[in-house]
C-alpha cells in the first residue's frame, strides 16, 4: 500500500472491490491471453454472484476483458461495446469452495483461437490475485511482469530459467514453485522487475521440459 | 507509511519542514519518484476530484434504482435560499450526495480512501477553494495531509467496512478531511492532529450495514455527515479546543471497536438498516430484477 491507495485511486464506481478491481481481473486475464479476446465464460463465485449485478461487477469485468482501464467512463457500456467488437460472453455462477468470497473463473478463447482459463478475487481496494491458470494454482498481484511456466518436475529446469533471463539482464521480484505431484507437472510464477521481451519468452517456450510459457505484460 | 501522528509531527519538528512535505518526503522514498513527479500524481487526484464533482449527472439513476437525483434536490433548496445551514455548508452537503450518487451511478471518482466515502473530501477542499480563493497547489498539499493521516489509520486500524465498519469508511475520511482543513485554514501542527483526532472521534462505532449489500443506502447521504463534521472538527482544533484522547489512540480506539463489532454490521448486508423490513424487502426486490 503507498499513499496514492489512499488518495486514490481514480476509478469507476462503486465499489472498489466489486467494479475496480473485476475491471483489473479482466485486463489481466486479457493480457495473460496474449490477444483480443472472441469468447469469454464468466463465471462469478460467491459476493460476486450475490452483489456483483448491483456494483456493475459484470459490466466492469467484460470492460476489463476488452482493455478498458479502472477509470475508463465507458465501462457502464461495455455489453454494447461488446455487441459491436462481436466478441461473445456468456455469464453464469459457479460454487469454487472454499475460496476468497469475489472470485470468478473465466473461460477465454482469442481471436486467433488461444485458449485459456484463469481464477482470481478481488482482495480488496481494487487489488487482486490470480489464484488459478489453466487449472493449475498459483498466486500473483498482476502489479508486475509475470511468467507463469508449466514445465515438467525435474530437477536443473528452475537454472535454466533463471540463466536465460539472466543472460537478458532480467531482475526477478517473487519467484514461486508448485507442483502436481512428483515428476509430474509444475508451474514456475515469476514477477519481474523488468518487461520480459517477447523473443525471450519464445527461447523459454522452446527449452526441453517447458509445456507452456503465458507472459502478463505491463503493456497494452 | 508512517505508524502515528506522533512520528509525523517529531519529523516536522526535527526537520523544520510542514506536514504535509513530511508526508510527500516518505512517499517518494518508498515509489523512488521525485519530489515534483510525486506532487503532480497527487495534484491530478485533486484535478480528477473536480472533474468528478463537474461531471455529476443530476438525470442518473443506479442500476437499482435506491441512487441518483438528489443532488440537484439540495441544489435547488440552496440556490432558493431554503437551507437552515446557509450557502456554504449547503454546496458542501450538494458536493458530498452529488459524489456519492455518481459513484452509485458507475461513474468516474477518486477513491479517498474508499469509493463509497469518496464524497467527503471533496466536498470540503472543493467549497473551501471557492470560497477562499487558494491555489491548487495548496489544495494539492491539503491532499497530502488528508493521505497522511490516511496512511497512518491504515496502519493503526483500517480503511474497509468490511474490516472495521463505516467508521473506518466515513470515519477515516472525516480525519482525513478534516486535517486537511485545518492545514489550509492556517492551524498549526496540533491543530491538525486534534482535528483528525475530533472528526474520528464522533463517528466512533458507526455500522457499516449497506442496503442489498450495495453502496448506496445509507452510504451516499453518509458522505454529508462526514464532509460536515470535518469543517466543525477543524473549526474547533483551529480555534484551540484540544482532543483530551490523542489522535494515535483515538485511531487505536477505532481499531479496538471495529475488532469487536459483529460481523453483521460489517459490509455483509444483514443486520442495522438492511436488516430493517424495508431494507429486507428493497434487497428481496432486487434479486428479482
Amino acid at each position: 500500500m503507498n499513499l496514492f491507495d489512499i488518495v486514490g485511486p481514480v476509478m469507476v464506481g462503486p465499489s472498489s472491490s466489486h467494479t475496480a478491481g473485476a475491471a483489473k481481473i479482466g485486463n489481466v486475464a486479457r493480457r495473460l491471453l496474449g490477444e483480443e479476446v472472441a469468447e469469454a465464460t464468466i463465471l462469478f463465485h460467491g459476493s460476486f454472484l450475490a452483489t456483483g449485478k448491483g456494483h456493475g461487477t459484470d459490466k466492469a469485468l467484460l470492460a476489463g476483458l476488452m482493455g478498458l482501464a479502472v477509470d475508463d467512463p465507458l465501462i457502464p457500456y461495455s455489453f454494447e461495446i461488446a455487441e459491436q467488437k462481436g466478441l461473445n460472453y456468456r455469464f453464469d455462477g459457479i460454487d469454487l469452495g472454499d475460496v476468497h468470497p469475489n472470485s470468478v473463473k473465466l473461460l477465454l478463447t482469442g481471436v486467433n483461437g488461444k485458449k485459456l482459463e484463469v481464477v482470481a478475487a478481488s482482495i480488496g481496494g481494487g487489488r487482486i490475485q490470480v489464484n488459478e491458470v489453466d487449472g493449475l494454482s498459483n498466486s500473483f498481484s498482476g502489479d508486475y511482469p509475470t511468467l507463469i511456466i508449466q514445465n515438467q518436475d525435474q530437477p536443473g529446469l528452475v537454472a535454466e530459467i533463471t540463466c536465460v533471463l539472466a543472460g537478458f539482464q532480467i531482475n526477478i521480484a517473487t519467484m514461486q514453485l508448485y507442483r502436481s505431484s512428483r515428476g509430474g507437472f509444475a508451474v514456475t510464477v515469476i514477477e519481474c522487475d523488468d518487461e520480459v521481451p517477447e523473443d525471450v519468452v519464445a527461447e523459454l517456450a522452446h527449452e526441453t521440459g517447458i509445456v507452456k510459457v503465458t507472459y502478463l505484460s505491463m503493456n497494452g | 507509511m508512517y505508524k502515528s501522528i506522533k512520528e509525523i509531527m517529531d519529523t516536522c519538528e526535527n526537520e523544520g519542514i510542514p506536514f504535509w512535505e513530511c508526508v510527500r518526503r516518505e512517499d517518494c522514498a518508498e515509489q523512488a519518484i521525485s519530489p515534483e513527479e510525486n506532487f503532480n500524481k497527487m495534484k491530478k487526484m485533486y484535478l480528477a476530484m473536480r472533474a468528478a464533482d463537474q461531471s455529476y449527472d443530476p438525470g442518473l439513476l443506479s442500476q437499482s434504482g435506491m441512487s441518483g437525483t438528489d443532488g440537484a434536490r439540495i441544489a435547488a433548496a440552496r440556490q432558493e435560499g431554503r437551507l437552515l445551514c446557509g450557502d456554504f455548508i449547503g454546496r458542501v452537503m450538494e458536493r458530498a450526495v452529488k459524489m456519492g450518487e455518481s459513484n452509485a451511478c458507475m461513474k468516474r471518482i477518486v477513491a479517498a480512501p474508499t469509493a463509497g466515502s469518496c464524497g467527503v473530501l471533496p466536498a470540503v477542499l472543493l467549497s473551501l477553494q471557492e470560497r477562499k480563493g487558494y491555489d491548487d497547489d495548496q489544495m494539492t498539499e491539503a491532499l497530502y495531509v488528508a493521505a497522511g493521516i490516511g496512511g497512518v489509520i491504515a496502519s493503526r486500524a483500517f480503511l474497509a467496512g468490511a474490516s472495521g465498519g463505516c467508521q473506518a469508511e466515513i470515519g477515516s475520511a472525516s480525519s482525513m478531511a478534516a486535517g486537511a482543513v485545518a492545514y489550509l485554514n492556517g492551524g498549526d501542527i496540533s491543530a491538525i492532529a486534534n482535528a483528525a483526532a475530533l472528526a474520528m472521534k464522533n463517528l466512533l462505532g458507526l455500522a457499516c450495514d449497506p442496503v442489498a449489500g450495495l453502496v448506496e443506502v445509507p452510504c451516499v447521504k453518509r458522505n454529508v455527515i462526514g464532509a460536515v463534521n470535518a469543517l466543525t472538527s477543524a473549526d474547533l482544533a483551529c480555534a484551540g479546543v484540544e482532543s483530551r484522547i490523542p489522535v494515535d489512540e483515538v485511531f487505536d480506539a477505532m481499531r479496538s471497536i471495529g475488532r469487536s463489532l459483529p460481523e453483521n454490521i460489517r459490509e455483509t448486508g444483514l443486520g442495522g438498516l438492511a436488516g430493517a423490513p424495508t431494507g429486507v424487502s428493497l434487497r428481496e426486490r432486487l434479486q428479482q430484477l
